[in-house]
């Protein structure tokens, strides 16, 4: 099945429809992605997965306006997406910060850009970094904090400027194994919380079905969406939930797709 | 994209501390700074001041000893006392250099600052140029002081150009290299929220490219001082150049070293300026 043919587009948060993206570099024509479509669902956490180099991040800088597409539209609430929208937020791998600037400074920088007084969002900013469990370090600079803080940090600015649709590029993949499982049930929560649309890009299975309502597994180059899994472990999902059996079962059924790596025609 | 560990690597840290186990290289600058400003150990203090006393001690016996005539090299008490007696000769010349260091390097710095910051925007402009800019940087500028001399006279407008000439590419080459170092996700990140160009250059290009500036202005500030000497010692009646030809044509040594003793403390000032310039403006620590 594919993204759209689920839903009408009038109920859908975010669409992508058909959409191709083809480099010309000096060896040739990269395909990066190929008549890729899916349909994310108000509120939805999603999770796009697929090995490296297989056009995930095309996809979301695509989702993020930040590239265009060869042919296709990204939309949302039904208006296209074409460049940088208010409504969208991005975070970044290894979470991007700027090193010249405190923390607190890399958390004023979208409100710069938008020539918003950040001291008029204070207590939201103060909030989120309580929540998150940064307050007291506004003034360390990114060289100062670990990998983890950086990344809540990253997080922090991006929901600071109160997006309705957050989109994650493989946050945590320069984590540790521990901070990463802590980062995945910070991002949970947060996402309980705030009822934000989430489309998070990975190519760990396991972090895919810890976090997401549904899993869109992409093929190898050219990027194609293959098939579509709907998680149905209940949430709150503590992290003891990734030794059930339950979840080891969808894990190696997601694996299997994969491995056998063949796109499966929608129907 | 390049990340942040990456770039590090060719990014000058100025926050660098002084110690036994830092590399002493123009890239953390610890040599001179970090030594002054990181000494810890009583030890450490007793072997600077040991190995200080060693070197002009001995040079000050070795020539007492060996009687080396005052005319081939006086003994640094000599000079020391020369520069206190006869200071009030060198003043005004130290004025003069200095007066044209700055001129001429406000000139160029800000020329090579501002042609970096353009011309890097356009990579196609920026090849032309490329061929033109390295000719201004490896050809001495005091090869043209014997023709701004004809033009401008035996004033200081010959040399003022003369080190505008010799800073600016110096400025502009390492801005240059600055402004190229592009770090595509933190564009993307600007972007994102809804940045524009003007914005992206000011939040982001131009503290990326403020570690190679400041570089580009302590390198070029050292080549406007010699530049400065040096066309001093071509022409004109004053400056600390004029002043070294004119106590070395009289045998006047000890003056002539005590002009040398300024100068080198004329040096140090500016590499220790841009030292901490660096460390508050571009460390990216606070």
């Amino acid at each position: 099945m594919d993204g759209t043919g689920r839903f009408g587009a009038g109920e859908a948060k975010l669409v992508v429809d058909g959409a191709t993206k083809h480099y010309v570099t000096k060896t040739g024509v990269v395909h990066a992605l190929e008549d890729y479509s899916m349909a994310v669902r108000e509120g939805e956490f999603v999770c796009v997965l697929g090995p490296s180099g297989c056009g995930k991040s095309t996809l979301l800088w695509a989702m993020a306006g930040l590239h265009g597409l060869t042919s296709g539209t990204v939309r949302l609430d039904g208006e296209p997406v074409v460049r940088p929208h208010p409504q969208i937020a991005m975070v970044f791998q290894d979470a991007n910060l700027l090193p010249w600037r405190s923390l607190i400074k890399n958390i004023h920088l979208p409100f710069e850009i938008k020539g918003l007084r950040p001291a008029e969002h204070k207590d939201r900013i103060d909030a989120l970094l309580d929540r998150v469990g940064l307050t007291g370090f506004q003034t360390k600079y990114p060289r100062e904090l670990s990998g983890g803080m950086q990344q809540r940090a990253s997080i922090v600015r991006s929901l600071s400027v109160d997006p309705s649709l957050l989109l994650m590029d493989e946050p945590f993949g320069a984590l540790d194994a521990f901070t990463r499982d802590e980062m995945n049930l910070l991002i949970e929560e947060i996402w309980l919380e705030t009822g934000k649309t989430i489309v998070f890009i990975t190519h760990s299975i396991a972090e895919a079905v810890f976090l997401a309502d549904r899993i869109f597994v992409m093929s190898a180059r050219p990027g194609r969406l293959s098939r579509v899994f709907e998680v149905d472990i209940p949430r709150p999902r503590p992290l003891d939930v990734t030794t059930t059996t339950h979840f080891i079962e969808l894990v190696a059924e997601v694996k299997a797709s994969i491995d056998h790596g063949k796109p499966v025609p929608a129907h | 994209m390049p990340s942040d560990s990456q770039l590090k690597d060719q990014i000058p840290e100025f926050h660098a501390k002084g110690g036994g186990d830092q590399e002493v290289s123009i890239a953390n600058w610890s040599g001179v700074t970090g030594a002054i400003g990181g000494i810890r150990t009583w030890a450490e203090i007793a072997a600077i001041i040991g190995v200080a006393v060693l070197i002009i001690g001995g040079a000050e016996l070795a020539i007492r000893g060996f009687e080396v005539p005052v005319y081939i090299m006086p003994p640094p008490s000599l000079i020391l006392i020369t520069l206190v007696t006869d200071f009030h000769l060198i003043a005004p010349h130290i004025g003069v250099t200095l007066t044209e260091l700055i001129v001429g390097f406000s000139i160029g710095a800000t020329a090579g600052f501002l042609l970096a910051a353009v011309i890097t925007q356009f990579p196609f402009v920026e090849k032309i140029v490329a061929p033109y800019i390295l000719l201004l940087v490896t050809t001495p500028m005091l090869a043209l002081v014997p023709l701004l001399i004809l033009r401008f006279g035996f004033g200081l407008e010959p040399r003022i150009i003369a080190v505008a000439l010799a800073s600016g590419p110096m400025v502009m080459i390492n801005s240059a290299t600055g402004f190229r170092r592009v770090d595509l996700a933190k564009i993307a990140l600007a972007r994102s929220f809804g940045a524009s160009t003007l914005q992206i250059f000011i939040k982001i290009r131009i503290p990326m490219a403020l570690p190679m500036v400041v570089v580009g202005l302590m390198i070029g500030s050292i080549f406007g001082l010699l530049t400065a000497v040096g066309a001093e010692m071509v022409g004109g009646s004053n400056g600390l150049g004029n002043r070294l030809a004119y106590y070395s044509s009289l045998i006047q040594m000890p003056q002539f070293f005590a002009c040398i003793v300024v100068l080198a403390l004329i040096g140090i000032s500016i590499y220790v300026l841009f030292f901490w310039i660096g460390k508050r403006w571009a460390s990216w620590e606070s």
